[in-house]
């Protein structure tokens, strides 16, 4: 099991990842990515029970989908670190005849992802769904699906999470990136959420708070959370991220929510991270 | 000939076609399972509810999620079939289907019940027209539009051993039986008649009334080649100019809009292998309205009285 300290040094890759992917392409969303980057590092490299030798029904394994499709280049990295997939194919991020899609597609058939997203608000749906599946097959592997916080204004989540707690889904959790940004501005001021906590426990969730960018508190929230897989009800995620982060010129705004970097802005960008595992060739 | 043998000897809905062989098919495969958001009696899924309670979902009136999840259980290798009426089945939850199960190729199969003008008196908030269309535009999707209860029964079986998104449309009255005994091919067209004059091409409920047609045009000498398209997509080409190359007319028959449905795949075909003169029996640019099916059907334009008429404008 890989400790705290390694689990940072894969998550600075990822980010260099991130910012290459997008600045290769002269596309895409950084700022969602880097903010989510280590949450993914340690689910991936630490928590998941999960094979790279991919299997699109991952039969006893534990399984993560990825409903705010628009970070894709976090989701590519953290599978081509973990083995889905050569890392140098991270060069082909949005490319014609690539199989890394603007956003996550089951279409060119990537190893590891498992359905479409980028339309937003599906994909909590669909994570109920292989769910329900695994307990009807007895499986005991854990659904973890990630969303953003802009995308919990489309109604779809909301009739999920009612469904969840109807069925008691017990073996889902979802983490809520909460990083307070969204295309237009702070979430705040395009549509405000109110009392997040409030409202998943109201419709019968269990809720965590969790500090996405401390490694650590990270680590020890998963864990926390996965023993109570089992009690009967769906488990919520609420992890306070910063947008951009691991790059000072990207945090602290909505601004590079979809933005590239210019060849300048890449080379301060890659400054700021540390390549400990070898960045993919361009 | 030996096609006065569809004749009806009594009536049921198409929608007890679905429940029964829905019914058939989880008997025979246990990874089935149903998901409805709250219309269990309306498409008749009761019984397998009371028969597997375990592999029925209810979703409440949540039609987007229904359709999320079921992506969900087919990525883990279940066999969902949702369902709900034909219009929250296709336009409310489009995106859904769109990114969630065509786009995603899952192995969902999308029953929708209470499809056009013959859901009667709820008028056009509930009469879809426009879901064949809909649906044969995305990529990848099976379109399913069965004639009577026994075919809507083998259908909803056969669906079950096809790999691949798929929509199965059907209604609620009820309605002649008279394919019994019909083998079902998803994408295998039927001829119900062979003859030399018009080739009349069918779909769902307007398949019996194109056969109450043609009995009555052959009264008056006219020799009709009537064939049952019950699958919109993949479209059996083969069938189509096979028939066409021999009486060079055609009339299409359904219960749907003129545009996007049975009638413009066809028209496409043909303009492409075997351009010639067609009718179309089916609903023109408009909304639908309370009343009864069979009132409706005359209003606007679907009865027999409006096959015979479209055979006989076409030939003149």
């Amino acid at each position: 099991m890989k400790t705290i300290s390694e689990l940072q040094t894969i998550a600075s890759q990822v980010r260099r990842d991130i910012v290459r992917q997008v600045w290769l392409s002269k596309s895409g969303h950084p700022g969602g990515s880097l903010g989510c980057a280590d949450f993914l590092t340690a689910l991936y490299f630490r928590q998941m029970n999960h094979n790279p030798r991919f299997s699109m029904s991952g039969k006893s394994e534990d399984l993560f989908f990825l409903s705010n499709g628009h970070i894709s280049p976090v989701f590519y990295s953290v599978l081509a670190r973990s083995g889905y997939f050569p890392v140098d194919e991270l060069a082909t991020f949005r490319k014609l005849n690539s199989r890394l899609q603007g956003h996550p597609a089951t279409h060119e058939h990537l190893p590891g992802v498992r359905v479409a997203s980028g339309s937003l608000g599906q994909g909590l749906s669909v994570a109920l769904g292989a769910a329900y599946g695994k307990k009807l097959q007895k499986d005991p592997g854990i659904v973890y699906v990630l969303t953003g916080d802009g995308e919990l204004q489309e109604g779809q989540i909301w009739e999920a999470a009612l469904a969840a707690a109807h069925h008691k889904l017990d073996n889902v959790i979802v983490a809520v990136d909460w990083n307070g940004q969204q295309i237009d501005g702070p979430t705040n001021k395009v549509m405000s959420l109110g009392d997040l906590p409030a409202k998943w426990l109201s419709f019968g969730w269990d809720v965590y708070n969790m500090e996405g960018n401390n490694m650590s508190h990270v680590v020890a929230c998963l864990d926390i959370v996965k023993k109570a897989v089992g009690n009967g009800k769906p488990k919520v995620i609420l992890m306070k991220t910063e947008m951009g982060y691991g790059v000072d010129f990207m945090m602290g705004s909505h601004k590079w929510h979809g933005v590239a970097p210019n060849d300048e802005q890449c080379k301060i960008a890659l400054n700021q991270l540390e390549e400990t595992l070898g960045d993919f060739k361009i | 000939m030996s096609w006065d043998k569809f004749t009806s000897l009594e009536k049921k809905a198409t929608r007890n076609g679905f429940g029964d062989g829905l019914l058939d098919a989880a008997r025979r495969n246990p990874n089935i399972v149903a998901l409805c958001a709250d219309l269990a009696g309306s498409l008749k899924m009761d019984l397998f509810e009371k028969e597997f309670p375990s592999r029925f979902i209810q979703c409440g009136i949540s039609e987007a999620n229904m359709i999320g999840m079921a992506a969900g259980l087919a990525t883990v290798g279940m066999v969902p079939y949702t369902g709900t009426f034909a219009n929250f089945s296709t336009g409310r939850v489009f995106d859904q289907i769109r990114q969630s199960v065509a786009y995603s190729n899952k192995n969902v199969k999308i029953c929708a019940s209470h499809a056009g003008l013959t859901l009667g008196e709820d008028g056009a908030t509930h009469q879809i027209l426009e879901d064949l269309g809909l649906m044969k535009m995305l990529p990848g999707m099976t379109v399913i539009n069965p004639a009577d209860y026994a075919q809507t029964r083998a259908a909803a079986a056969a669906i079950a051993e096809y790999d691949g998104p798929v929509y199965l449309r059907f209604g609620r009255p009820d309605w002649p039986v008279f394919l019994q005994d019909q083998k079902f091919e998803i994408g295998k067209a039927i001829t119900l008649k062979e003859g030399k004059d018009v080739s009349i091409f069918a779909t769902g409920h307007l398949v019996w009334n194109a056969l109450e047609a043609v009995r009555e045009l052959e009264k008056e000498g006219i020799d009709c080649e009537l064939i049952n398209i019950h699958t919109i997509k993949p479209l059996d080409e083969k069938a189509i100019l096979q028939s066409v190359r021999k009486t060079g007319k055609v009339v299409s028959a359904e219960e749907h809009q003129r545009n996007g449905g049975l009638g413009d795949s066809i028209a496409q075909l043909l303009v492409q292998h075997h351009p010639c003169r067609q009718e179309y029996v089916a609903v023109n640019d408009s909304f639908g309205e309370s009343g009864t099916p069979l009132q409706l059907m005359e209003k606007y334009g679907l009865g027999v009285k409006d096959v015979v008429a479209a055979v006989k404008k076409v030939l003149r």
